[in-house]
């Protein structure tokens, strides 16, 4: 195992545990107001220092995991969902006008700024956690149908598959039974980095008001309170952007770290 | 080249045919009557009525959708809803400060990102490359948007270079005006640099693999020069194309850097038109940006293809 899926599997493991932890404890109740208490730096009993309505910045760390790893988990699941099978039915079908159709339409999708027609969703339907995931999943949908056609288009060359096709399997079903195995790692890799971009795009949505709504914490929320602070409390602005950052950095070296380990080449050529 | 040419011509226009659909479909269901959002809750029926003509708002939604788009054509956008002024007027002010930063944000990024990725790939593996590439980690890790309010805590409130925000104007002179986009085209550039350094070396790593990257030290260049003459120049292609996206990033990107900076560009329109329902503002704004992207991606597949003979037979 390499160095950076250690780090990134550990990164990611504590702000997977931080978030899971905040269910049945936090060092405060996240909402809680202690305006006397207000604006205080990272201290013993306020380990991150506390905000400009004096609620615990450690608890809303931690709070606001959970809706960033929410929103950005459900997003990726929207896109493998709809993505992978799109992606199987294109390549059993190659070269028909069904995947030429699912192609063409993969193009569009990912052709437009993906930023710009989230806030025009959030826009017309409302800002909310719902609507962030619905637009941030939208463009996930192209990255999972173009990486599984791609892969599962060359294992259909391949013998086992004739095999499968030998004994009277249908393209259903060996899409299903011996495509989508062979695709999983990818997947999975893939996933891990889509995971992360997700977690950047639901700050970014938040940060402009058009994610997750007040009183629930979220992170790009959090920054954007701390904005017009920042040159009197600094730390409100530092801690969110660090959580944010050791997550999308733990992910991504996950992600690096999971495709050298899972490809076999790479870990044959460094043994 | 022609026929490369004209297929993706068609493309691009069945794309942003597509795209003005969809546009138009998501603004069509938003809740709300903007007439009647105008006037208040205790505008006569009347009223109501009159001003709908007035906004073109009194046809159907497939007349509408049609003079929409053949208006923007020839350049007309409609009117604001709430500042009563063309919308096309409004987005010309504001691309005076989103398109410069834009580039700016574009020319930076490909300045640091060049030598940094040239480097990284001159020395694979050793110390050099592997801090690179811990920094391009970070960088990409970093959102833009809190690394602009870092640059605020350090440069404007810390060291007063720079201004918090706010735009100077072009009237100051062209000075003015870089220098309030500064720190935000440096927030821009920051996250596409550290991608664009990551392209940059590993395409110029496959390049150094190559038999002719070979035949060329065989000839007796030195390392350096072989790396300049033949390596650098055939690892621009894919390079070239990452920039291209990346003008969509950017694009998109400054809407929110906007928001840190207080910067009056197309951002700032946006979402000043969402608070107030003017929705034909967020839907030109929305299909011009979308235009753009989808413009621009069309350019860099035709140069790509100019420059390399073998794409074109790909679609």
């Amino acid at each position: 195992m390499s160095r950076s899926l250690i780090l990134g599997a550990s990164l990611s493991s504590l702000v997977l545990l931080a978030a899971a932890i905040s269910f049945v404890w936090t060092p405060y109740d996240y909402a809680a107001l202690n305006i006397p208490g207000k604006l205080q730096p990272p201290n013993a009993q306020h380990w991150f220092g506390t905000d400009h309505f004096g609620r615990d910045m450690f608890s809303m760390i931690m709070v606001g995991a959970r809706t960033s790893i929410a929103v950005a988990l459900v997003a990726v699941g929207i896109g493998m969902a709809l993505g992978v099978p799109l992606g199987l039915t294109a390549a059993a079908r190659k070269g028909s006008w069904l995947d030429e159709l699912i192609m063409r339409g993969n193009d569009l999708v990912f052709a437009f700024p993906s930023l710009v027609i989230a806030i025009l969703i959030t826009a017309v339907f409302g800002a909310g956690a719902i609507n962030a995931i619905i637009a941030i999943g939208i463009f996930n949908i192209p990255v999972f149908a173009r990486i599984t056609r791609g892969a599962a288009l060359s294992l259909w060359e391949r013998e086992f598959i004739l095999a499968a096709r030998v004994s009277g399997k249908g393209a259903a079903r060996i899409s299903a039974e011996h495509i989508l195995p062979n695709v999983a790692n990818l997947l999975i890799v893939q996933g891990t980095i889509q995971f992360s971009l997700g977690i950047l795009a639901e700050a970014g949505l938040s940060y402009v008001g058009l994610g997750a709504q007040p009183p629930t914490p979220s992170w790009g929320r959090m920054l954007a309170d701390a904005q017009t602070m920042v040159s009197f409390a600094p730390h409100l602005a530092l801690i969110p952007g660090l959580a944010i950052i050791v997550t999308v950095l733990g992910l991504n070296l996950l992600g690096d770290g999971l495709r050298d380990w899972l490809d076999p080449r790479i870990r044959v050529a460094r043994a | 080249m022609l026929r490369y040419a004209l297929k993706r011509l068609i493309s691009l226009v069945i794309s942003l045919a597509v795209a003005s659909v969809v546009i138009f479909a998501v603004i069509e269901v938003a809740p709300g009557d903007p007439a009647s959002f105008m006037l208040g809750v205790n505008a006569q029926e009347d009223t109501l009525a009159a001003l709908r003509a007035e906004l073109g708002l009194d046809v159907s939604k497939l007349q509408r959708y049609f003079n929409w788009v053949g208006g923007m054509m020839v350049g007309d956008f409609g009117t604001s809803y709430t500042y009563r002024t063309p919308v096309s007027q409004m987005i010309a002010d504001r691309l005076w400060v989103s398109l410069p930063l834009a580039l700016y944000a574009l020319t930076l990024s490909t300045a640091i990102a060049f030598p940094v990725g040239i480097y990284a790939a001159a020395r694979r593996g050793k110390p050099g490359d592997l801090t690179v590439m811990g920094a391009t980690q970070l960088g990409i890790a970093v959102p833009n948007f809190w690394f602009a309010m870092m640059l605020v805590l350090i440069f404007a409130i810390n060291l007063r270079w720079f201004n918090a925000g706010g735009f100077a104007g072009w009237d100051k002179g062209l000075w003015a005006g870089l220098h309030s986009l500064t720190l935000p085209a440096i927030a821009l550039a920051w996250p596409q640099a550290a991608i664009l350094a990551r392209v940059m070396r590993s395409s110029l790593l496959d390049i150094l693999g190559e038999d002719f990257m070979r035949t060329a030290r065989a000839k007796g260049l030195s390392r350096r020069q072989a790396l300049w003459r033949h390596g650098v120049r055939n690892a621009l292609i894919p390079v070239l194309t990452i920039i291209g996206l990346q003008f969509s990033f950017l694009l998109a990107g400054s809407i929110i850097i906007e928001q840190v900076f207080y910067l009056p560009g197309l951002g700032r329109l946006v979402f000043q038109a969402i608070s107030a329902r003017d929705l034909i503002v967020v839907e030109s704004v929305v299909m011009l940006l979308v235009f753009a992207v989808i413009t621009v991606n069309f350019l860099v597949d035709l140069a790509y293809a100019a420059v390399d003979p073998r794409l074109r037979s790909r679609t």
